[in-house]
């Protein structure tokens, strides 16, 4: 694990609003030079505190007017793999992510669908035909935030 | 409006965000130079809001990642504005997202360890206005999460 002073914090936190940012506009806003800027930079990358990157696009100017997520109870636990199981619902393109939860449900899913009717497609005949899967629980997202987290 | 190969790229974009245009283009097919045009029109129209770097919070320490589904009192006609504003303060909330279903709201928590979470949990969770309920689901494990829209 690594620490991070105050100068590491802007830099993530502008990588985090534009990823795309050279590392001399970096230095300028930040006040470091290039090679500065850019050290540090490699030393976030290194360390694994940057992951990746991922664009984000407006979902409903590209035709995805919905997206719900659902919690997922595994119906049958043990008889059904919960390899097959995570296997044929990443495969499932309008499932943008899939994570293991403990509580009332065992998976909570991201779906994106044009619209309701296209999302009950997908539910009908995707999601409930998955092996293994239970009880169904799905809420429509109406708003989303991504806050910057504890680096503000 | 976007057409095929806007949308080529924007596939070829979304598997691998950190893609230089030069090598995107190559991917998708077109000159630079069109890769580059196109890059910029879908920016400035808005289809393309950002390309964001990703924290891993693990890295920095933060092992425990808890979803909070609320339920809100309903009866104050303000009730998701203040709760809304208040939660927004809580530095570990990283996700925060409205519902129309069985939950109101879900806010996503990151904490250093259990004690932490717990101390989170306490101190600025149960002080958040108009709660009706909560209900706790702790993270184990991420299997997909390169959020790619099937364009």
């Amino acid at each position: 694990m690594i620490e991070l002073d105050t100068t590491d914090r802007r830099l993530l936190r502008e990588l985090v609003r534009d990823a795309t940012q050279s590392a001399s506009t970096l230095g300028r806003k930040l006040g470091l030079s290039q090679p500065a800027t850019w050290r540090r930079i490699r030393r976030l990358h290194d360390s694994g505190v940057i992951k990746g990157q991922r664009l984000d696009l407006d979902h409903d100017r590209l035709g995805f007017g919905v997206t719900v997520f659902l919690g997922v109870k595994l119906a049958t636990k043990g008889r059904v793999s919960i390899d097959d199981f995570e296997r044929a619902v990443s495969a499932i393109p309008e499932v943008q992510t899939v994570e293991h939860i403990l509580g009332l449900y065992d998976y909570r899913l991201r779906v994106v669908a044009r619209d309701i009717s296209d999302f009950e497609r997908v539910l009908r005949r995707r999601i409930m035909m998955l092996p293994g899967v239970g009880d169904v629980e799905a809420n429509v997202m109406l708003s989303e935030e991504r806050r910057p987290g504890p680096i503000g | 409006m976007l057409d095929d190969t806007d949308r080529r790229l924007l596939r070829h974009y979304q598997h691998d965000a950190a893609l230089p245009v030069a090598e995107l283009a190559e991917r998708a097919g077109v000159t630079p130079a069109t890769c580059a045009r196109r890059l910029d029109r879908m920016k400035s129209a808005g289809v393309i809001r950002a390309n964001r770097a990703v924290i891993d919070w693990r890295a920095l320490g933060y092992e425990v990642e808890v979803s909070l589904r609320v339920t809100l009192e309903k009866s104050h006609p303000r009730a998701f504005d203040e709760f809304l504003a208040a939660a927004r303060e809580v530095p570990e909330v990283v996700e925060i997202q409205t519902f129309l279903g069985r939950v109101d709201l879900r806010l996503s928590v990151i904490a250093r360890d259990m004690a932490h979470y717990q101390e989170i949990y306490r101190s600025a969770i149960l002080s958040l206005p108009h709660i009706a309920d909560i209900e706790a689901l702790m993270h184990v494990a991420r299997i997909k999460s390169d959020e790619i829209l099937p364009l």
